[in-house]
């Protein structure tokens, strides 16, 4: 078996044996769930309405007005639940001196990063696999389009890839892993919270780039159903960059 | 197999170890003796390719251990001082891990897994979960990391250490055990330890080598005696029967017109030698006690260690 595929084969193992994934997912699931409930009958409210003052069945856009705030609400739920998914990957082995173990063995750091990434993005993406339950089940009954959703959750899934690796450097940081998660949630809303800032200098050069640096109008485009390169090279690019910051921070605690 | 030259490792400004050679031979077993904050674990862990050295070489079956980390690591099993075990994980799950990212075959894991498990007897334990195990099984547990993919090198860092006597036992039979084909390097603060598992002992203290010898020569050593050191501006010819008559006096040896004078232990010469020196107008210029870099490391070891000596 390949370096990474023990790697990854151990993360999966420890993510299932201690409950974490199973509670992170319940969570995840409960609020998207709770979250999905509330925007369909927000939708079925307003055509009530409309058919009461139109007299016949308006033909409201399902993907504009269900999905699309639900994959905004996933996104804010992801960035609260996948700093807990990533505490515990980098933080712990240091904290048990075990990474002694995967540092004399002969694996690269690069193997360690890529597995943990790799076995956290799993996780990540059976979540939001048992998610799309919700529009399975929807399908038979209401109109929707298609490709929307499946770009929203390519969306989704690359904005928790770029959680997951600034998950990964929070936990590289530190042998605790609550220090672990409060810098890597920090972390986040700080790039969030770039796309405001960009809006408030909109127009500006600092506004522009405030904008590009945040997640916020990359996944916007995802879940409009717009496919770009420049969105997909953001956040791959994202993911490389952090991982390779995580890489860097390892290395340098070897030589101390 | 390990060839260590003029390694020096500063952590910051700070000196951890200082121009340290030595060489271990196929086969043999090597402790590396030294009190707490000698260097030991520093010089193992560039040794395992995990650290960096700030200059010299470390070699392990010729291969260096800063740039050919992976053929290293393929050769070496390594215990550190507090070993790596997932305690959340059962000691099969544990070694079936450590087995596949020391890189043994699928096919061949699960003969290598039972191999470790039968040798360091924890078949008992197999399917407990680590955090639950005793501190000598999981130290046992340890060695048993080390150990999954059979490596010609063996490197321990102090394997006993915060164990009770009756586990100390067992572990240094273990190691004794894996000794033969294998070469094994361990460090240890604890001299009856070094004397007791290997042959040959290498003493470190405050990041430099002190003395490397036998165990038979280091025992010799250890009858430690006085020694004072002194120094006369015109000795007669015959000052060394002079000194040999005075009480006390076991030899005298001359370098120059320095005598360095060894008396029973306990005795201090300096008095009678001076007033001997005046009266017999030698032109004393300096007496002093010498301070034997060596003793002065032994008397920071462990010498005793209770209730382990007793037992076989
Ligand atoms: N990571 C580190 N940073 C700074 N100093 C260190 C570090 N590790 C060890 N040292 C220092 O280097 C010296 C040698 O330490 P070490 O190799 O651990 O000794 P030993 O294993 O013989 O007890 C000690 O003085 C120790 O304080
Ligand atoms: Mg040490």
């Amino acid at each position: 078996m390949s370096p990474v595929g023990a790697i990854v084969r151990k993360e999966l193992h420890t993510y299932f044996v201690s409950p974490v994934a199973y509670v992170v997912a319940f969570v995840f699931l409960l609020l998207t769930g709770l979250l999905s409930f509330l925007a369909i009958a927000t939708t079925s409210n307003r055509s009530m309405q409309l058919l009461r003052a139109q007299g016949d069945l308006p033909n409201l856009n399902l993907n504009e007005f269900v999905f699309r705030p639900v994959f905004y609400n996933m996104a804010v739920v992801l960035l609260l639940v996948v700093p807990i998914l990533t505490m515990r990957l980098l933080a712990e082995e240091k904290k048990l001196k075990t990474m002694e173990l995967l540092v004399t063995s002969p694996v690269t750091i690069t193997d360690i990063v890529v597995g943990k990434f790799v076995a956290a993005l799993t996780v990540l993406a059976g979540m939001l696999a048992l998610s799309a339950v919700a529009p399975v089940a929807l399908a038979p009954f209401a109109e929707f389009r298609w490709p929307p959703i499946l770009t929203g959750y390519l969306g989704v899934l690359l904005m928790g890839g770029l959680f997951l690796s600034a998950g990964l450097l929070g936990s590289s940081l530190t042998e605790n892993q609550i220090i672990a998660v409060i810098l890597s949630f920090g972390a986040l809303l700080l790039f969030w919270l770039f796309g405001w800032a960009g809006q408030v200098f909109d127009g500006t050069a600092l506004g522009k780039v405030l904008s590009y640096l945040s997640p916020l109008d990359h996944f916007e485009q995802l879940v409009k159903g717009l496919v770009e390169t420049k969105d997909l090279v953001y956040f791959i690019a994202g993911i490389i960059f952090t991982l390779f910051l995580t890489h860097r921070v390892i290395e340098s605690q070897r030589w101390r | 197999m390990i060839q260590v030259e003029h390694l020096t490792k500063l952590y910051g400004p700070k000196t951890a170890i200082a121009d340290v050679s030595f060489s271990v031979e196929k086969g043999e077993v090597l402790a590396f003796l030294g009190p707490n904050g000698a260097g030991k674990t520093t010089t193992m862990r560039i040794l395992t390719a995990s650290l960096p050295a700030t200059s010299g070489s470390a070699k392990i079956a010729g291969y260096d251990c800063f740039d050919q980390p992976k053929e290293v690591k393929r050769l070496i099993g390594y215990l550190p001082e507090v070993p790596p075990l997932y305690t959340e994980m059962t000691v099969t799950e544990y070694l079936t891990f450590v087995g596949r990212i020391k890189g043994i075959e699928p096919e061949r894991l699960p003969v290598a897994l039972d191999q470790v498990i039968e040798r360091m007897s924890l078949g008992e334990v197999r399917g407990r979960l680590i955090a639950n195990l005793s501190r000598g099984f999981k130290q046992r547990v340890g060695l048993a990391q080390a150990l999954i993919h059979d490596p010609p090198v063996l490197i321990l860092d102090e394997p006993t250490v915060g164990l009770d006597p009756k586990q100390i036992i067992e572990i240094r039979q273990l190691i004794r055990e894996l000794a033969g084909a294998r070469t094994i390097i361990l460090s240890t603060h604890i001299l009856p330890e070094a004397t007791a598992v290997a042959k040959r002992v290498v003493i470190i203290n405050d990041g430099r080598i002190v003395a490397e010898d036998t165990q038979e020569q280091l025992s010799a050593r250890l009858r430690r005696s006085e020694k004072v050191s002194l120094t006369l501006k015109h000795p007669p010819l015959d000052v060394q029967d002079h000194l040999l008559a005075l009480p006390g006096v076991l030899s005298v040896r001359q370098e120059g017109h320095t005598f360095l004078v060894e008396a029973e232990l306990g005795r201090d010469l300096r008095e009678d030698l001076g007033r001997t020196a005046v009266q017999k107008d030698w032109g004393l210029l300096e007496l002093k006690l010498v301070a034997m870099t060596l003793e002065d490391v032994f008397l920071r070891l462990t010498q005793h260690e209770e209730g382990v000596e007793a037992q076989p």
